[in-house]
């Protein structure tokens, strides 16, 4: 009993340690004072002044569509990859998952300043390099959650719809992809989130002009951050918060669904 | 010739690995090894000895292994606890730990410097509960603390996710065989999670190694650290060439540490991080 205590009491607290600067975040959100230390009262000032302020929505913009844009590529890439991959023999495997966990393990700031550099050579720093760049360090996120999933069941099935005639697309479509599909998701996903809480390779890779919200925070940290910024993360952030607990959700229907039949 | 028609698909990829990883890397050697004169030196790599870089280097190595351990003696009970919980959708609890990553990683550390100033959230209630208040901002303590904040779900998870592919039958095996929960623990649990161990030392040390954002803001311009300074020859003094050079120090200072992680454990298989 007083072991279920503590535990309770630990998970309570790595809890509070996770999310209580987010809810800091969102009590200033709604303060009605520019200080970040003192309450003013209740406001949704901020959350109207973020849709006017044009620097802040351009960098929104900028940000989702890097994000969405560069996991999408990332995902076709990455599923195309782990199915080329798999088929592989070991030597071949090893080399390729070796090549994949250089953007992982390298060290963001390594990563950003060589791409950099390549970026500089031989064209002009820009929105499009910030892709190429959020491309890059998302692929090994998605092959390395879809690789698991094609396991050595799924290739057998889908050698055999072949020689009964099946062509490789709806092979593919209705035994390989059943299979991979959660994978592929988690991957997106990961993807979406690691691009979308990029720093380091984003300062390093963008144009003079141009700003994802990560830089754009940086470059107020100096002055002082305009609490508008609070507003629009806490938008973000119930999103993210319904988005996932509506998937998760989702599969558990999944689940029971599966079950019955 | 099926097979060799599959493994094309990986053909992308492969453009794209020459392309955006072994180029970029291919550059940056070159950077390292050139004057900006475009002639050979070894100036560059070696100016890691400098003292105030040598400085920031052992700083750095000093404080990714604090983090690294804090972040080992927290999540590893913690994993126990959440695998004892047995959810039956582990999807949940990765849920958990990767939401508040979509809230932007700086104005959560922001928040923290907010919570950890003197009069600041923390200290008030330390102080209404009579305790004296602590002064950790603008310290390498306040740098390690923010570090296991940003990198403690990278160790959670590949723990928790080795420790959730643990079949109960081996333990209960065990525990028939007149096995303590001492010797469970030790000759059972610990060996199988070594590798999520492993990964997730990895995935912290490496970051922690090279951040510089966390250092800039809650170290307040004091602790200076190799990414700092790489990321000040960049930036503010254009000196490409020398920056190129602490990078490739840097690289393979983690290539090193990994080699020697590596070589520590039997299993080359390894788990994957999510």
């Amino acid at each position: 009993m007083v072991k279920k205590g503590i535990q309770r009491i630990y998970l309570i607290f790595i809890f509070l340690f996770l999310y209580l600067p987010i809810a800091v975040l969102i009590v200033l959100s709604f303060n009605d004072s520019k200080s970040r230390v003192s309450w003013g009262g209740f406001t949704f000032d901020w959350y109207i002044r973020l849709f006017e302020s044009r620097s802040i929505m351009n960098a929104f913009y900028t940000t989702i569509f890097i994000t969405l844009t560069s996991a999408v590529i990332a995902t076709i890439l990455g599923t195309l990859a782990a199915i080329g991959i798999g088929a592989m023999r070991k030597k071949g495997k090893a080399v390729m998952l070796g090549a994949t966990n250089i953007p992982l393990l390298n060290a963001d700031i390594v990563t950003g300043i060589s791409l950099m550099l390549l970026f500089v050579r031989f064209t002009r720093l820009g929105m499009s390099t910030v892709l190429l760049a959020h491309i890059t360090f998302n692929i090994p996120y998605v092959i390395l959650n879809v690789l698991p999933k094609l396991n050595g069941l799924s290739q057998n099935t889908y050698e055999a719809a072949l020689d009964l005639g099946a062509t490789p697309l709806y092979a593919f479509y209705k035994i390989v992809w059943p299979d991979i599909r959660p994978g592929v998701f988690s991957g997106f996903l990961m993807a979406m989130t690691m691009s979308l809480d990029d720093f380091s390779i984003t300062y390093f890779t963008k144009g003079a002009g141009i700003h994802t919200l990560s830089t754009m925070i940086y470059t107020e940290l100096r002055k002082g951050i305009k609490p508008e910024m609070y507003a629009l993360s806490t938008i973000l952030f119930l999103i993210a918060l319904i988005l996932l607990l509506l998937m998760n959700y989702r599969s558990r229907e999944d689940q029971i669904n599966e079950r019955r039949t | 010739m099926r097979k060799l028609k599959r493994q094309l698909c990986a053909g992308p990829y492969i453009v794209w690995i020459i392309g955006f990883t072994v180029l970029p890397i291919l550059m940056i050697l070159y950077y390292a090894f050139t004057t900006p004169e475009h002639r050979f030196t070894l100036e560059n790599v070696l100016s890691i000895a400098e003292p105030i870089h040598l400085k920031a280097l052992l700083l750095s190595v000093r404080l990714a292994l604090e983090c690294t351990v804090l972040c080992l003696l927290l999540s590893y009970p913690l994993a126990m606890i959440l695998n004892g919980l047995k959810i039956k959708r582990q999807s949940f609890i990765v849920f958990i730990f990767v939401l508040p990553m979509w809230m932007n990683f700086m104005l959560r550390i922001l928040a923290w410097q907010m919570l950890l100033s003197n009069n600041g959230i923390i200290n008030s209630i330390l102080q209404a509960l009579g305790f004296s208040g602590v002064s950790i901002l603008n310290t390498p303590a306040a740098v390690v603390f923010g570090m296991v904040y940003d990198f403690l779900p990278f160790m959670i998870l590949p723990i928790y996710n080795s420790l959730v592919r643990i079949r109960s039958d081996v333990i209960e095996a065990a525990k028939d065989l007149g096995a303590s929960n001492m010797i469970v623990f030790f000759r059972i649990i610990v060996p199988l999670t070594m590798s999520g161990v492993i990964s997730g030392v990895i995935m912290v040390f490496v970051p922690a190694l090279t951040s510089f954002v966390i250092s800039d803001l809650l170290g307040g311009g004091k602790v200076l650290l190799i990414g700092n300074v790489i990321e000040q020859s960049f930036m503010q003094g254009m000196n490409w060439n020398l920056g190129s050079g602490l990078s490739i120090v840097l690289m393979v200072f983690v290539i090193a540490s990994m080699a020697f992680m590596n070589s520590h454990t039997k299993e080359t298989e390894g788990t994957a991080v999510w």
